[in-house]
């Protein structure tokens, strides 16, 4: 069942929130082995969560909107009681949290259960989903291959209907990636729209957090409970909520949707066919430069690889050694280089930013592959992109590093293929996730976009 | 000056890696940009 449709059922007195997360607990055990989604489950918290909920609902209290509902989260956002280990052997060793991240508060004062934390890729500085300490997560779709990250746990419990929703981070595409490669619907909001306080950093100047789910309907009613300002969080917005849920059913009348060409443009088939699958469904007649992307993209990488070596300093001075080797190296070699560079690349990402909000006075969206590629398989070091091998780890977010760059708004949707399923981005203007939601609810209701049940939910 | 343990098995992925980075940044460097140019980060006193 969608989130959608547990909390109506809780609301409506069919079900317990503790059968609920019985059953949901039950899919854990039985699939999670497969799939190495989950790296803790908060099993006793669930449960009396649950039972609150039950007694309340007994007691005749008003139901909070996701009440019912359980989710899990990628393992860097802080559950007090344990420590945030960000997918690192490192972190184990930190304290435990003393409090829970901002977003989960909101959501378990949204009625929302919490199940547990997931794998993700060492410090989020991943597309792949492998993890040299927790070991790969599995896609569900054919466990054979990858996830895709660094939101891995994340993409694969949902995936795998283990929950209904869950949440990511996406600093440079790590919620996108992972929802291409899986199949889902995937929120990347506007920078700033939601508060990352008390979630182990990346890169700050690009972080965002934001849920994965089965529906655009899943994402519009958690993305609301979760909106709000957050002094603690010192990116978060000054603006009030902007409900979206009340929105959804609004379909595509007066908005104007292009298709990104130059840079953008995908010379693999699956991309394309989904792409072109996508656009035409929405009448998306006409192509659009977004200029300088791939300089964008180069912007990024230097940005995060500078960002992320600053962060990481401390440890790389103690505990080098404990880091995953693709990792570290990526990290020693950010530290070196040199700052007027780094300081370039902010200045374009100034430049970029203005360039690209004038392409929004001409349309509402902007479509764009997810990925270059399906899942590729576990291990896998290149694949074919053109004439060119590229290397699997640097390359699945050649197409969402662009975007997350100027902190854009973006939904992914999954287009059905066989044997494996690909995402389209649907990118909106700064403030505009009701744009992109509203016409990823409408290629869902049209049937070109759907997240396919895997074989995995058999067991 | 960074004091960052580096082993010998270590240089040739560094080195890879900072290749990469410099060719990330050289790219970005070529693009001709106005002095006035704010960088991107914004501080909110």
């Amino acid at each position: 069942m969608s989130a959608g449709e547990i909390a109506a059922a809780f609301a409506a007195g069919r079900i317990s929130a503790t059968r609920i997360v019985e059953a949901s607990l039950s899919r854990i055990r039985a699939r999670d082995p497969l799939i190495n989604a989950f790296t803790t489950i908060t099993e006793e918290r669930g449960r009396l969560r649950a039972q609150a909920l039950d007694e309340a609902r007994t007691r005749g209290e008003a139901l909070p909107p996701l009440a019912g509902v359980p989710f899990a989260v990628k393992n860097l956002f802080d559950i007090a009681g344990l420590p945030t280990v960000a997918g690192s052997l490192i972190n184990r060793d930190a304290p435990p949290a003393t409090r829970d991240a901002t977003l989960i508060e909101l959501l378990e004062a949204a009625g929302a259960i919490l199940l547990g934390a997931l794998n993700m890729g060492e410090y989020a500085y991943d597309f792949t989903g492998e993890n040299a300490h927790d070991g790969a997560a599995r896609n569900p779709h054919d466990l054979a291959r990858m996830t895709g990250g660094s939101s891995s746990g994340s993409a694969g419990a949902v995936a795998a209907g283990l929950v209904p929703f869950t949440l990511g981070s996406d600093t440079n595409g790590s919620i996108r990636v992972p929802s291409s490669l899986c199949g889902l619907f995937g929120l990347k909001p506007t920078y700033g729209r939601l508060s990352r306080a008390r979630t182990f950093p990346f890169c700050a100047s690009f972080d965002h957090v934001g849920p994965l789910a089965r529906s655009a309907r899943d994402l519009a009613i958690t993305y609301d409970a979760m909106q709000g300002r957050d002094a603690a969080d010192p990116v978060c917005a000054e603006r009030d909520a902007e409900p979206v849920t009340p929105l959804l059913d609004r379909g595509l009348e007066g908005l104007r949707i292009a298709v990104a060409g130059g840079y953008f443009k995908c010379a693999a088939a699956e991309p394309v066919y989904a792409l072109d699958r996508v656009a035409a469904a929405l009448h998306a007649n006409r192509d659009i430069e977004i200029p300088e992307a791939e300089r964008a993209r180069s912007a990024a990488f230097i940005i995060t690889a500078t960002e992320a070596a600053s962060l990481h300093m401390p440890r790389l001075r103690t505990r080098a050694k404990d880091f995953d080797p693709a990792t570290r190296d990526r990290l020693i070699a950010g530290a070196m280089l040199p700052a007027a560079l780094v300081t370039n690349a902010q200045k374009f990402r100034r430049w970029y930013q203005q360039e690209v909000r004038k392409i929004f006075s001409e349309v509402d969206a902007i479509l764009a592959p997810a990925t270059p590629c399906p899942a590729p398989l576990i291990g896998q070091q290149t694949f074919r992109l053109g004439d060119a091998d590229l290397p699997v780890r640097a390359n699945l977010g050649i197409y969402t590093q662009p975007i997350s760059f100027i902190g854009l708004p973006v939904v992914v949707v999954p287009v059905p293929l066989s044997p494996l399923p690909i995402g389209v981005q649907i990118i909106a203007a700064p403030w505009r996730e009701d744009v992109a939601l509203r016409i990823a609810h409408a290629l869902e209701t049209q049937g070109v976009a759907a997240a396919q049940r895997p074989p995995v939910e058999d067991h | 000056m960074l004091d960052l343990p580096v082993e010998p098995a270590w240089h040739a992925a560094i080195v890879f890696n900072l290749q990469l980075l410099f060719k990330h940044a050289t790219f970005v460097d070529t693009f001709a940009l106005a002095d006035e140019t704010e960088p991107g980060p914004v501080f909110r006193a």
